[in-house]
């Protein structure tokens, strides 16, 4: 079986080879009209992709915007010194990283639990009516999310609150209110998302050969037991590639929503480094102070990113890459 | 084959019926709350009598929302932002993931590789901004379409896909004559048409709700997407919430005109949602799992 699919998939390629594959030394020649195609897409890459990133220079400048970086003064780690003498940066990173944990340990497992529940649904038009449903919060945009947020915690006209009044308690506002501040946020983000992210858990159960099952329960394996031997580890490789990519993002909490929801009241518990970034900045002007606070951020995102894969890879797991 | 279901394992099955029932109704809840909102009167959402359905119905919040001038301009520019954002997202994606399917075009690695670690690294906000700003974008248009033309992840998606087309189509194409553009637009696009309706869609959703590059780079109201004008509408800043007691009367006579505002700019998205959830849910599938 192996040896014959082997073969069958081998021929093809062998014509492909030496059907198209060009003289050595004419290729850009030969195909100047593909590598035209590129152009517009390589200068996109290299303005708005690259040029930023040769950018991250003035952190360490004075930079003004009537020099430019070529004319502006450099000062070394002088902004990344103010950022580690700023008492502001450790609320900052703080909130940032207590945020960001919080949506991982709640946001994380929830797709999965519900499309391992999903999946035990037989009754196709339910499932597909959950679905749907369950689907939509994810194309909203966090303005209308956050507007619906703020509608449904109104202290004095929200239905929750109107609900707690109800039960005979003081209403409370959760938005102002530093000890609700992040739950809402990390509520909204599950409202939003939880649906949206079964989709690549689906996909993933979907692929799984029912063989495996079949001769699981000849042996006796009961539901759960086939969950945890058969089912679970299939799913593995996706919830691992998807974890490298979420500690990617772990000091990138979803700037809209926190920035959509968040007012003076509660600055100390919900500035986040984006946040932060854009209001002082965008709006005051500092460039190569917030340049530095950027950088590091994105630093430590690399290097998360880094060191999930290879956790991954010490797993026997396969990485990103 | 008959099935024999245990006392556990019946249990399970009401319960996984009923919490995901339950899940499906915390979904929609939220809107049916809020359509609610905007078809009452203001006494009836100020007492709290609002739940599930209209009490008192009028149609005096949608009248003055679809009266405005400011709506109206916001909600063209979304339209407009949306319409040219996507051609112009769909259109280079496809014109540089061909090239990049062709196993033999020199420096595909490279360009590859290039294309990949923008995934990972960012120069981030400001540099990029001061970008956009060398670039002449600021207070235009444009600033809304071409700092966004390519994504990489969907760029890697197609490329994925055209690679998947068999090269004996094309190859016999090329007998025929057709040069390798030809191709790409006469037969590649044309089967390409599951992963290219579905990046398309992702970029119209991402162009129709995106705010935050119209605070960063416009300044200009007249070019303000509709987000901008529902954040203004809903927004509470400081003076707000200090002077909540005077003005609380103020603010809940906007009450319904802001579910309105709400439920009138979402409307184009659930309208439109049903008939393509088909078609988005294959899509990531195609490409994602296998990255």
């Amino acid at each position: 079986m192996q040896n014959g699919t082997t073969i069958e998939a081998n021929k093809p390629k062998l014509d492909i080879k030496t059907d198209i594959k060009p003289k050595k030394k004419s290729a850009l020649l030969k195909y100047w009209d593909l590598y035209l195609l590129m152009i517009p897409g390589i200068l996109f890459f290299l303005i708005y992709k690259y040029v930023p990133m040769w950018g991250i220079v003035i952190a360490f400048q004075d930079y003004s915007v009537f020099a430019g970086v070529a004319g502006s003064e450099w000062v070394g780690f002088k902004h990344f010194a103010r950022m580690f003498q700023a008492d502001e940066f450790y609320s900052i990173f703080s909130n940032t990283l207590l945020i960001s944990l919080y949506k991982l340990f709640w946001g994380f497992p929830a797709p999965i639990i519900v499309a391992l529940m999903l999946n035990e649904i037989r009754h196709m038009l339910y499932k597909r009516s959950v679905q749907t449903i369950i689907y939509m919060p994810h194309f909203l945009s966090w303005v209308i999310v956050g507007g619906i947020m703020i509608n449904l915690l109104n202290p004095s006209t929200g239905i929750v609150n109107t609900f707690i009044q109800f039960l005979g308690f003081e209403p409370i506002y959760f938005i102002a209110d530093d000890s609700w501040f992040r739950t809402v946020l990390v509520a909204s983000d599950l409202w939003k998302s939880v649906g949206w992210g079964t989709i690549l858990y689906l996909a993933a159960l979907a692929g799984i050969d029912p063989q495996l099952y079949e001769a699981a329960k000849v042996d006796g394996a009961n539901k759960w037991q086939q969950t945890w031997h058969i089912t679970l580890p299939s799913l593995l490789p996706t919830i691992v590639i998807l974890f490298i990519l979420q500690m990617g993002n772990i000091l990138e909490v979803g700037f809209e929503q926190v920035f959509i929801l968040l007012n003076p009241l509660v600055y100390n518990v919900g500035d986040v480094f984006e946040t932060y970034v854009y209001r002082v900045g965008v709006t005051q002007g500092q460039f190569s102070y917030t340049t530095a606070v950027g950088l590091f951020k994105s630093v430590i995102a690399l290097i998360m990113v880094v060191l999930a894969n290879k956790i991954a890879k010490k797993l026997g797991q396969n990485g990103l890459w | 084959m008959a099935i024999k279901q245990s006392k556990g394992e019946r249990a399970f099955t009401i319960f996984n019926y009923l919490f995901l029932g339950a899940f499906a109704l915390i979904c929609l809840f939220p809107f049916v709350h809020v359509i609610a909102q905007s078809l009452s009167s203001q006494r009836a959402i100020v007492s709290g009598e609002v739940l599930f359905l209209p009490i008192e119905t009028t149609f005096l919040a949608y009248k003055e929302v679809l009266m405005d001038q400011h709506f109206l301009k916001a909600f063209s520019i979304s339209v407009l932002r949306t319409v040219v954002g996507t051609f112009v997202n769909v259109f280079f994606t496809c014109l540089m993931a061909y090239p990049l399917s062709k196993t033999y075009i020199k420096g595909r690695g490279l360009i590859l590789f290039m294309v990949v670690f923008t995934m990972l690294f960012s120069g981030g906000m400001i540099p990029t901004y001061l970008v956009v700003r060398e670039t002449g974008l600021l207070n235009s248009f444009w600033a809304y379409i071409i700092p966004t033309m390519i994504s990489a992840f969907n760029l890697i998606i197609v490329k994925n896909f055209f690679q998947s087309i068999p090269a004996e189509l094309e190859e016999s194409a090329k007998m025929d004559g057709a040069s390798n553009i030809g191709i790409l637009f006469k037969i590649v696009i044309p089967l390409s048409m599951p992963v290219i309706a579905t990046i398309g869609l992702f970029h119209a959703v991402f162009h129709w709700n995106s705010f935050f590059d119209a605070v960063l780079y416009i300044n200009d109201r007249s070019l303000y997407p509709l987000q901008v004008y529902l954040r203004e509408l809903i927004q509470f800043d400081q003076s707000e919430i200090n002077l909540r007691d005077n003005f609380e009367q103020q603010l809940l006579a906007n009450e319904s005109l802001k579910a309105a505002a709400l439920i009138s700019s979402t409307l184009p998205i659930l309208i439109v949602y049903p008939f393509l959830q088909k078609y988005f849910v294959k899509g990531v599938m195609l490409g994602s799992v296998k990255g």
